[in-house]
Order: structure tokens, then C-alpha cells, then sequence
């Protein structure tokens, strides 16, 4: 299945926009990402092994952190990751 | 530098004037070149913050997943985002810099005073990561070449 990588993550990707990887799970899929590109797995988990608050995950329109079965949610070749960092922010601070 | 055309600029100034006294928020389409990001498209977004939208802006990750896809499908990459702060100058916060995670690209903030669009500042996100990020002041080339909305909507007018 095809993963899309976001801009930052793509010096981690050898400048590939789009990674083509075998996986019949969403968690089997990224376990294949981050085995072939080893410095992605800091940008998307936690030193525990947690999904970063800010990455998302989207399997074609939905998030996976709403999928009842998460990453083991199985996966067919056509379908599509999306990797989307969070874009937000405010003008004032702290209040 | 980020380069956008002019038609862009004064469409995410009038974004902000249109939004306030809340904040807008959307992407900037484009190339990343060794010369710095050149913005081809905007695209608006709906600011999700509806609980404070004065002083806070998100995007939800489900409208990221589809400006992605719009911009693939043009050949483009996401190379930056706009937002507005009302009534507060146009410099990036705490907050903006917290909730920065995308390296390498553009973060165009313009200042909305009583309503009007005043200063529009660009600041690029550097570093590897969140470990080392950081925000530095970056030039703004205004084109006057048309962008992508307008070639589009010439080539529909035509």
C-alpha cells in the first residue's frame, strides 16, 4: 500500500513523497516504513512507543487513532496512509 | 525566501480581514526550491479553535488530509501556512511555535488591526525536529506573475 509522506518527514524518506510498502495491517504497513527508513520512528513515536500528540495517521479518510481496531486494523493494497502533522497556533500565549 | 504572487498575498490578507476579530488559518501549495518555497496556490481552511478563534487557529487534520491530496494532485507540495492575528502583532508566539511541527516550510502571519490587514510577516521553521526547531525571520517576494487560481480562473473565463 502506498504511505504518503508529509513535507518535513521527507528528509527521512530520501525525498520520497510517496512509499510503497507491503502490510496487512495499518501497524504492519508503518512497521515496514519506519524498518526502511529507521530515522522516521523518532518524528512519529514517543521514546514509548506512543504516536506523537501531533502526527495523524489518516487510513484513506479516517483517523486511525477512531478506528475501532487502531493499528491492527487490516489494510488492502489499494488503500492509502496518510502521515499529516497538526497545523495550529494562536496570537496570543498562555491565556 | 518565500515567494508568492500578489494576487495570493492581498487573497490570505483579505482572509484575515474577512475572519476577524477571529483568526484565519490556511496552506500554502507549491515547490520547495534551493532558492526558498514558492507558493503556486492557496487554499483556505476553516479554523477549528471555535472555542477562542480570537487567539487560536486549527486546522483539522481530516481538511490537511484533502489539501494534501489536492496538492499531489497538482504536482505541488504543502510549502507553508497563513493565519492572522487579530489585533496582535505579526510575530510568531509561544503558542505558534509550540504547535509548529512543519520543518522546512513557511508560516506567513499577518497582523489584523481593527479589522484592516496591516503587517504580513514569514517565518521559515528550521532544524531536524522537535528537539532543535526553530523559527527564523524570512524575506517575502511579492510576484506579480498570475498563481494557479488566477491561470484558472483566466483559462475558465476564456
Amino acid at each position: 500500500m502506498n504511505i504518503h509522506i508529509p513535507t518535513p518527514l521527507r528528509a527521512y524518506t530520501g525525498g520520497q513523497q510517496t512509499v510503497n510498502v507491503p502490510g496487512a495491517t495499518v501497524g504492519e504497513a508503518l512497521e515496514q516504513l519506519t524498518g526502511a527508513y529507521p530515522d522516521l520512528r523518532q518524528n512519529l513515536y514517543t521514546a514509548d512507543g506512543k504516536l506523537r500528540s501531533f502526527v495523524n495517521i489518516y487510513l484513506n479518510d479516517d483517523d486511525i487513532r477512531y478506528l475501532p481496531a487502531k493499528e491492527a486494523t487490516t489494510t488492502e493494497e489499494s488503500d492509502e496512509l496518510t502521515i499529516i502533522p497538526s497545523i495550529a497556533g494562536g496570537g496570543r500565549c498562555c491565556l | 525566501m518565500l515567494k508568492l504572487s500578489y494576487c495570493d498575498y492581498e487573497a490570505l490578507r483579505a482572509h484575515g480581514e474577512e475572519t476577524y476579530p477571529h483568526e484565519c488559518c490556511g496552506a500554502m501549495l507549491g515547490l520547495a526550491t534551493p532558492d526558498g518555497n514558492q507558493v503556486r496556490q492557496i487554499v483556505r481552511a476553516g479554523n477549528t479553535r471555535t472555542d477562542r478563534a480570537h487567539d487560536r487557529y486549527n486546522i483539522a487534520p481530516e481538511e490537511l488530509v484533502k489539501i494534501q491530496r489536492q496538492a499531489r494532485g497538482l504536482g505541488l507540495d504543502i510549502v507553508g501556512f497563513y493565519h492572522s492575528h487579530p489585533d496582535h502583532p505579526a510575530q510568531w508566539s509561544k503558542t505558534d511555535f509550540d504547535e509548529a511541527h512543519w520543518v522546512g516550510c513557511s508560516y506567513l502571519i499577518t497582523a489584523i488591526e481593527g479589522g484592516k490587514a496591516a503587517i504580513t510577516n514569514s517565518f521559515l521553521l528550521t532544524g531536524t525536529g522537535e528537539d532543535d526547531k526553530q523559527f527564523i525571520d524570512e524575506p517575502v517576494e511579492i510576484g506579480m506573475a498570475p498563481s494557479e487560481n488566477e491561470t484558472a480562473q483566466e483559462e475558465g473565463q476564456a
